[in-house]
């Protein structure tokens, strides 16, 4: 066990330090009230810049355009751009998930082709997982693609696709043997999403806004060599996706919980309560320091797993810790959030008189999704009570 | 940067493992518990053999010079058999409070025989009003001598010296001195007992004075964590095991979702207690900026964890689990005494709120010195 960084280490990240200096734009903060549209621009022209640089994948091979470092290069990487306070890459799914997925499963040509494209933001990603009826049961899952020569033939309805608004592909589970157990008919095709008879409905969520979109496929054409993995296998490959999802995929928002931890402290510095300063309530410090400490041991807990992942190659079950682990303790923060604020914490951006221009009662809305979103955390719990402590299955 | 235990720290554990099984079965722990004097002078001796009394201590007083980690998987491995007696008290209590605060020729006197396993103790530190907080303290010594009482001494009757912490620092008593009076406290742990000492006109050595006490305190407490964790861990294992074999309505009852869940926040509980036992030891071990904050930390959320753990252990086994025969009760009522044990949830909060929200500014910790 050595927590210090290893020379090789160090060096990445003075490299790393002094290029985010010269480089990470200083108005991302002042960009809250824009549209999403135009905020995603912003974003994907700052990826292009850090792939430019050679930032963007550093953990990927260097044959696809990555940096072919290790994993906790990867976590320093994290760390130095929440320091500076560098605004997140736009290509999130493509980045944590997709990317993770085609290098694990895909074809050498499938590398060749996406790979780069996902890191430049060229190419913007989203998944095809979840329909109306299969939410939490997702190998349910109905949308279907029949062989008709070198193509498949999708049909059917997806649901809750973040970024299916903006993305280019997308990585779309089907069903492809339906006379067979559910897990043992699935495949997993990458789709282009300008392919004649998609059709892209904004989903409007709780905050008001549409970060997600229902995808229609009606006789949607796709070359066969779209195939990730193997045919009918293809719940391997969503597994696969999902582990990276819940095991690595939260590692970029322990830092903007910092972020939040250290402006709720300082709110309730300025804010009164009980005819002295909040941070001087006993309640209030009792509550600000739960949520200090929860954010530290999600970070050590992030940091045992990724040397895990680091020694072994893949994420584990035991990911899904991490990913009930952020999702609840964001939803208890933004309630110390709005606990704190008072009745400043239900006004939104827009008002005259809203701290932080409407981040607390936006994060409120949006971290309600959290323990939702990615797989509920019933169904996290499942994956942990089967696959981690080998109890019988439930279902 | 690699936050996993190396081939030497897995060795060390696993080999404190099979040595507690082999020689610290429950049924033995069960018979140390119920004879009320939780003290096994054999075993003390084969621990010591394996060098685990000086596991950290320099080499020159005849310990082991290892660090804080290899103390912690040590501790975890001891909680996880539910080792009875002065162990912890002896060597992450008191040791390392001669470590920190005495002089070279003390230590060889009293620090040297705990190494070799000749000597056990154990540190006096609160009074009536209970608060761990040593600007609470009223006793002082004056002229070498002592007057006046401290309670909730661990393992105080098996102490050969007791070390006493009061607001101008830290003294020795010997077992033997005159006006010495140790008093049970009984209490829910059976395998830990709890005593009042009280001195009258008692003569006291000056260890030193209280500066490296709080360095001293905070590798106990995250010794204490570790145990904690052990403890979790065990508790963990023999509900999953129990869920798979107990049958309900024909099933395993570890089949239904209200069993699962609640297994999968035990291990979430027990894991995430360790990583923070883990952080807060290598914390300490080079003396990290915010050491102090992780061992807070760390006892924190174990002090709450160990708790939940315990009561999901128990509602899992059902009337089993309430029954005296089975070995839950006995992590349950170390669990609670390990809790309270150099101060609570509640306390180690308000400790982190000052160490964090009333610093300014508000700054996290890290693995990279170069982040702070």
């Amino acid at each position: 066990m050595d927590l210090n960084l290893t020379s090789e280490e160090m060096r990445f990240r003075d490299e790393l330090r002094s290029w985010l200096t010269a480089n990470v734009p200083a108005d991302w903060a002042e960009r809250r009230e824009e549209s999403l549209e135009s905020r995603f621009e912003y974003l994907r022209a700052w990826q292009r810049r850090l792939f430019e640089g050679g930032w963007a994948g550093v953990s990927w091979p260097k044959r696809y355009g990555g940096r072919g470092a290790n994993l906790m290069q990867q976590v320093i990487f994290w760390q130095e751009m929440a320091l500076a306070s560098a605004p997140p890459m736009a290509n999130t799914l493509g980045l944590g998930l997709i990317g993770p997925t085609i290098i694990a499963f895909g074809t050498e040509a499938q590398k060749t082709r996406y790979l780069a494209k996902i890191l430049s933001a060229e190419e913007i990603w989203c998944q095809g997982f979840s329909e109306p009826n299969a939410g939490s049961d997702l190998a349910s899952l109905q949308t279907e693609a029949r062989v008709d020569g070198d193509f498949y033939v999708v049909n059917g309805l997806k649901t809750w696709n973040s970024y299916g608004w903006v993305a280019d592909w997308c990585e779309l589970v089907v069903r492809t043997d339906p006379n067979v157990p559910k897990h043992k008919g699935l495949t997993v095709l990458l789709v282009d999403m300008k392919s004649p008879g998609i059709g892209v409905r904004p989903l409007r969520q709780i905050t008001g806004e549409s970060e997600f979109a229902e995808v229609a496929f009606r006789d949607v054409r796709v070359p066969i060599e779209n195939v990730v993995g193997n045919v009918n296998q293809g719940w391997d490959v969503a597994i696969g996706t999902l582990m990276h999802e819940r095991g690595t995929f939260g590692a970029g928002l322990q830092i903007t919980f910092r972020r939040n931890m250290e402006r709720l402290i300082e709110l309730a510095r300025e804010l009164r309560r009980n005819g002295k300063s909040s941070a001087q309530d006993p309640l209030i410090r009792q509550k600000l320091a739960q949520c200090y400490a929860e954010i530290e041991i999600m970070r050590w807990n992030q940091m045992r797993a990724f040397s895990r992942i680091n020694a072994t190659g893949v994420p584990g079950p035991e990911g899904s810790i991490q990913k009930i682990f952020w999702s609840e303790l964001n939803q208890r923060l933004q309630e110390v959030a709005q606990e704190l604020l008072g009745p400043y914490g239900q006004l939104e951006g827009i008002s005259t008189h809203s701290v932080d221009k409407g981040t607390w009662a936006y994060g409120y809305l949006r971290s309600r999704g959290n323990t939702i979103e990615a797989g509920t955390s019933e169904i996290q719990r499942n994956i942990i009570g089967h696959f981690v402590l080998g109890l019988p299955r439930s279902y | 940067m690699q936050f996993g235990l190396n081939e030497s720290q897995e060795i060390l554990k696993q080999n404190a493992r099979q040595f507690f099984a082999g020689e610290c079965p429950m049924t033995h722990v069960r018979r140390l518990a119920e004879s009320k004097q939780p003290y096994d002078p054999a075993l003390w001796s084969k621990m010591a053999a394996q060098g685990y009394m000086g596991i950290i201590f320099p080499e020159k007083y005849d310990g082991l010079g290892l660090g804080k980690v290899e103390l912690i998987l040590l501790m975890e491995e001891a909680g996880c058999a539910l080792v009875p007696g002065p162990f912890w008290s002896t060597v992450a209590l008191a040791g390392a409070v001669i470590d920190a605060v005495a002089n070279v020729a003390q230590k060889t006197r009293y620090l040297a025989p705990i190494c070799r396993g000749e000597a056990r103790s154990t540190l006096a530190l609160l009074e009536g009003g209970a608060t761990w907080d040593l600007a609470d303290s009223k006793l002082a010594a004056s002229n070498g001598r002592l007057t006046g009482e401290k309670l909730f001494v661990l393992n105080a009757d098996v102490a050969d010296f007791i070390l006493v912490a009061e607001q101008t620092g830290v003294f020795l008593v010997e077992a033997q001195a005159p006006g010495l009076s140790i008093t049970p406290m009984p209490a829910l742990d059976l395998t830990r007992n709890l005593y009042a000492v009280q001195f009258q006109d008692t003569p006291v050595e000056k260890l030193g004075d209280g500066t490296n006490l709080t360095r001293a305190l905070n590798i106990a407490t995250a010794a204490l964590v570790a145990e904690m964790v052990g403890g979790m861990q065990r508790v963990l294992d023999l509900t999953v095991d129990y869920a798979k074999m107990r049958k309900q309505f024909g099933k395993a009852i570890g089949t239904f979702q209200a069993v699962q869940h609640q297994c999968a926040d035990m291990y979430l509980e027990t894991e995430s207690s360790r990583s923070a036992a883990y952080y807060a030891a290598w914390a300490l071990e080079h003396d990290a900026p915010d050491a102090a904050t992780a061992t807070s930390i760390a006892k924190m959320y174990a002090s709450d964890a160990c708790r939940a753990v315990g009561n999901r252990g128990i509602q899992i086994h059902g009337g089993n689990g309430f029954a005296w025969e089975n070995d839950l009760h006995l992590y349950y009522r170390r669990a609670k005494a390990s809790e309270t044990m150099l101060g609570d949830a509640t306390f180690h909060r308000e400790r982190i709120a000052r160490l964090v929200i009333d610093a300014v500014p508000a700054s996290f910790g890290g693995n990279d010195r170069s982040l702070r």
